[in-house]
């Protein structure tokens, strides 16, 4: 990475820097999906470093940072360091920025494990053996969660950021997008392991709507309770295996999911029994 | 004699998804080394899948790839049916393939619009490509937020949809909903048409290979969601029996797992692939769109790839109107599947927009996921990539470093590679700088 701080932002024009750290495209990639907004936003935002849109990259200051991807080398603990110091503001963006991803799962299984798994020869690596939010690392300024995150919502958080006002964004449940929508409630009706309860708005209650339990890709709300809801769920003849691999997707390493997926399934790596809904 | 030496190196390659770099070396006036690395940290999917059980792996395997998520789901669906003992309905493959269609129709015009066209046209983007030929790139993002469209009412969502099961969707879409897209397909035909007229006046570079093509093949119809494995005079195989041909080695040096058909062939997979074994079967459009670009049945000239991206996606936006139009909500809109309690294993295959994916796995009497095996068009690409760069490097050597540089990096993107895709198996060489 080159990182001379060679430019200013140029005035009323703020400087915009896109990252990827272990990831797998997907949240910039919503980025580039605003279809309808991508050239209004690149003539209001200089965006001084985006490779996957650009082959210019001038180096920082930059006024905003978004960070997609979790830490999972000693070279990307040392280069998201670089980024916050060539930062103004630092917002991750998806489960693996602010949660260490679906490959974070590494982190409860023992260490080395996961290399020796899929490389013939895992002494080439270069790895750590875990994966961790960028937030573990540096000071962030913001985390929009997600995975993928909301388009909309990311729009919000750049303008948000650039305008200096918080960014208007729910911390409830996604229970409470079902209720909005009126979408009636698979855990109630039909005894679903649902994650709803726990789970952040953002998405629109989406799965509900097509006939699908909530799996928690929005991350933990804001003061979930996990252990009520494990409780009702396992009353309701769900297996404690089903429900801690229920939490432990692309946000396990979330504080609440972790601590629920822990309790369910003890320090067995084996993911637990195989029951399954 | 340091004057003899060349190289040229792109550290952190622009518009491609994920983070490789690319290094050349030239000596004597031949080229003596070309390596596309990938530095993209490995996250290790074929671990963390075992011990999961079976219904979890299309949503684990999409986030291999935020770009093809529906070839991960699509290619873990049908080896996991297959585990299953399991075959879907007409009705639930046609809804397959017309969800596959929109994840064509997006991720070509990206590649497109956004990846490929500027290097054609000398723009580092395509922002600034829009201050040249803005009502061009509003074409471009109109064709791709149709692809999105067509992948929201069908997935749910475009990035990592959340309708797809093992066995087929948790809610067929509604008629309303679905005829609803015809009009914006119909556009999106009109404006790939376009398309394919407007990539084809680019100035290629001449450079023909000679490669050994890898791809689906169903003998009636255009490959995306199914098929045969196909290589002419070489392999006509199932997913399963593929999977014991492709051979992958782990090498230091060049940071992934280098497929080889019986552990020393290399080839190519992704559009140019498709397009040599599959083009008497496009519809009348794209074959006469191909035509009027001077496309014949087959193309060898990887610079060219782009007017074959154009004319699949002419083949994606009628496919997925022939699919509207044909729609029958299936019902129930999934096929139960159980794993055999004697253990059991699958393979499937699909078409991702950049190649053949392929997914295998072992699972136990309980249904729980024992081995996992995932082998991503990059991956299988890179040896036919690096070999295109030696070929590319030794017949541009009058130009000058710049202009070098970038056209080896765009005989990198000529495959649209994956990187993210690659890297969940990579061997990871990070060069300290």
């Amino acid at each position: 990475m080159t990182t001379t701080a060679t430019s200013r932002p140029e005035p009323g024009r703020p400087s915009v820097a896109v990252w990827k750290f272990a990831s797998c495209d997907g949240c910039q990639l919503s980025l580039l999906d605003c279809e309808d907004e991508l050239l209004a936003l690149a003539g209001r935002v200089r965006f001084a470093h985006f490779p996957e849109m650009s082959r210019t990259s001038t180096g920082g200051p930059y006024d905003l940072s978004l960070v997609e991807g979790s830490v999972t080398t000693p070279a990307d603990a040392a280069r998201i360091l670089e980024i916050r110091r060539l930062s103004r503001r630092v917002v991750t963006i998806g489960a693996c920025a602010t949660a260490g991803g679906i490959q974070g799962l590494r982190n409860f299984a023992a260490a080395g494990e996961y290399a020796a798994a899929v490389y013939a020869r895992p002494e080439y690596l270069s790895t750590l053996d875990t994966s961790t939010p960028i937030s573990d690392h540096i000071e962030v300024d913001g985390e929009l969660h997600g995975c993928p995150v909301d388009r909309g919502q990311l729009l919000e958080v750049i303008t948000a950021h650039l305008a200096g006002r918080r960014p208007v964004l729910s911390g409830s449940s996604v229970c409470q997008e079902c209720k909005a929508r009126g979408t009636v409630c698979l855990l109630v009706a039909r005894g679903t392991a649902c994650l709803g309860p726990v789970t952040r708005a953002g998405c629109g209650a989406l799965c509900p709507s097509l006939d699908r339990a909530c799996f928690g890709c929005f991350g933990p709300s804001d003061a979930p309770n996990v252990a009520a809801l494990a409780d009702r769920l396992v009353g309701d003849g769900h297996g404690r295996g089903e429900l801690g691999r229920l939490l432990r997707t692309f946000n396990a390493g979330a504080g609440p999911f972790a601590a629920g997926s822990t309790a369910l399934l003890g320090p067995d790596p084996e993911m637990g029994s195989p029951d399954h809904g | 004699m340091a004057d003899d030496v060349r190289s040229i190196a792109v550290e952190g390659m622009a518009r491609v998804e994920g983070e490789g770099s690319l290094h050349v070396s030239v000596r004597d006036g031949a080229v003596a080394d070309v390596s596309l690395d990938i530095f993209e940290p490995p996250r290790f999917f074929e671990a963390l899948l075992r011990g999961r059980h079976f219904t979890e792996a299309p949503d684990i395997t999409a986030r291999i790839c935020g770009i093809c998520p529906v070839a991960y789901q699509t290619s873990a669906c049908t080896a996991l049916e297959a585990a299953c003992g399991v075959t879907v309905d007409s009705r639930i493959q046609a809804l397959r393939r017309l969800l596959y269609c929109g994840e064509w129709i997006q991720s070509h015009a990206l590649h497109i619009y956004l990846l490929h066209a500027p290097d054609f046209l000398g723009c580092a983007d395509a922002v600034e490509l829009a201050e040249r030929d803005r009502a061009g790139v509003a074409r471009g993002l109109a064709i791709k937020r149709t692809g999105n469209e067509l992948m929201t009412v069908v997935g749910g969502r475009s990035i990592h949809p959340v309708n797809v099961r093992v066995g087929g969707f948790w809610q067929a879409p509604t008629r309303e909903a679905v005829a609803a897209l015809a009009g914006p397909l119909d556009q999106a035909r009109q404006d790939a048409l376009a398309t394919v007229a407007w990539v084809a006046g680019f100035d290629f570079p001449d450079v023909e290979s000679d490669y050994r093509f890898v791809a689906l093949h169903t003998g009636d119809c255009y490959p995306v969601e199914s098929g045969r494995v196909v290589s002419r005079g070489l392999l006509d195989a199932t997913a399963e029996e593929f999977s014991y041909r492709v051979v992958e080695e782990h090498v230091a040096r060049s940071t992934a797992l280098h497929a080889r058909i019986d552990g020393e062939l290399t080839y190519l997979t992704g559009p140019l692939a498709r397009y040599a074994l599959n083009s008497r079967l496009l519809p009348e459009v794209a074959r006469r769109a191909a035509a009027e670009a001077g496309l014949e049945e087959v193309c060898r000239n990887p610079f060219r790839s782009i007017v074959v991206r154009a004319v699949e996606l002419v083949f994606a936006c009628d496919e997925a109107l022939r699919l509207v139009e044909g729609y029958e909500p299936p019902d129930p809109p999934a096929a139960a599947c159980s794993a055999p309690d004697t253990g059991s294993v699958g393979a499937g295959a699909s078409e991702a927009p950049r190649g053949l994916l392929l997914h295998r796995y072992e699972l136990d009497g309980r249904g729980m996921i024992t081995t996992a095996r995932i082998v991503p068009p990059t991956s299988q690409n890179q040896r036919a990539i690096e070999e295109d760069l030696r070929r590319v490097v030794t017949s541009s050597l009058s130009l000058d470093d710049p202009e070098l540089t970038l056209r080896c990096e765009q005989a990198v993107r000529n495959h649209d590679p994956c990187i993210s895709c690659a890297a969940h198996f990579l061997d990871l060489t990070v060069e300290e700088r």
